[in-house]
């Protein structure tokens, strides 16, 4: 079980939505995470400076706030189960030109199509993965 | 430097709003997928708070000619609906589902100090290395046989 946290949540979303707002307003870049991180891998893409600097903050965002305040975190998967995951969404996110972050909330937002299908599809093997591996098979 | 300092700033906006949102948090990430068992509505309210932000700003900022600190907006125009977009979008569900992670919640994790999450993102960036070489192999060979 993990607490229902409306509002912590609403706040979270919509400080998410302002930082992909500004990012636009100002770099003129979709807040995509699997974009930004690719173009840190080799070959490096001769823009690495911004990239670096946004997951630099991003890392540096969860220090700042727990320093004032406690933040949820739990793993209820076994570690071999995060390596495999891992490979996955990567491969996955770089075949399908986003994540989440890029195709849920940045192209969503501007009615791409391509972002409305990524989402919808995703969301839905996201589902039916954890409805196989918690109540077929009965693991974790 | 400008468009540097920038992107800092924004990154560490974003790291706040995941954090507190709960997206770097897998247990919660998997509970909320999980409709048939401990299921935990907060990412609907994370997802309803970043687009409604998002589809807003957007709206404003795109009548604009170009950003603030660059030249152009770098926005994709592809709207194809194609068989790498919907199969890697399907692979990325199973590998968040099987996880609890996905790319914009790991790496702002890795600030809480949590190994699993260094574990997390050495393998995703692996396949995401991995994809790309991959792929590179592929678009020079179809270049050669064209």
């Amino acid at each position: 079980m993990t607490e229902f946290t409306p509002l912590m949540s609403l706040t979270g979303g919509m400080l998410i939505g302002l930082a992909a707002v500004l990012l636009m307003a100002f770099n003129g870049r979709i807040a995509g995470m699997t974009g930004i991180l690719t173009g840190l891998l080799p070959p490096i893409a001769t823009d690495w400076p911004w990239r670096a600097a946004f997951i630099g903050g991003a890392i540096l965002g969860p220090v700042l706030l727990g320093s004032v305040g406690q933040i949820g975190f739990a793993v209820s998967v076994p570690t071999p189960w995060l390596v495999v995951g891992g490979l996955v969404v990567g491969i996955g996110a770089y075949l399908g030109s986003g994540c989440t972050s890029g195709h849920g909330v940045c192209g969503m937002a501007r009615l791409s199509p391509r972002s409305i299908a990524a989402t919808g599809v995703f969301m839905t093997t996201a589902v039916v993965t954890v409805f196989i591996v918690r109540h077929v098979a009965g693991l974790v | 430097m400008y468009r540097t300092i920038s992107a800092g700033l924004i990154g560490l906006l974003f790291g706040i709003g995941i954090a507190l949102s709960g997206m770097a948090n897998p247990a919660k990430v998997m509970n909320f997928f999980d409709l048939a068992g401990t299921w935990d509505p907060s990412l609907a309210f994370v997802m309803g708070g970043a687009l409604l932000v998002t589809a807003l700003g957007y709206r404003i900022v795109l009548k604009r000619s170009k950003p603030l600190a660059d030249s152009r907006f770098h926005v994709p125009s592809n709207r194809r609906l194609d068989a790498p977009l919907l199969i890697g979008a399907a692979i990325f569900g199973i590998g968040w589902g099987i996880s609890g992670f996905c790319p914009g919640g790991a790496i702002p994790a890795l600030g809480l100090g949590e190994p699993t999450a260094w574990i997390f993102v050495g393998a995703m960036l692996s396949g995401i290395a991995l994809a790309r070489a991959v792929r590179q192999v592929l678009d020079t060979r179809i270049a050669q046989t064209n």
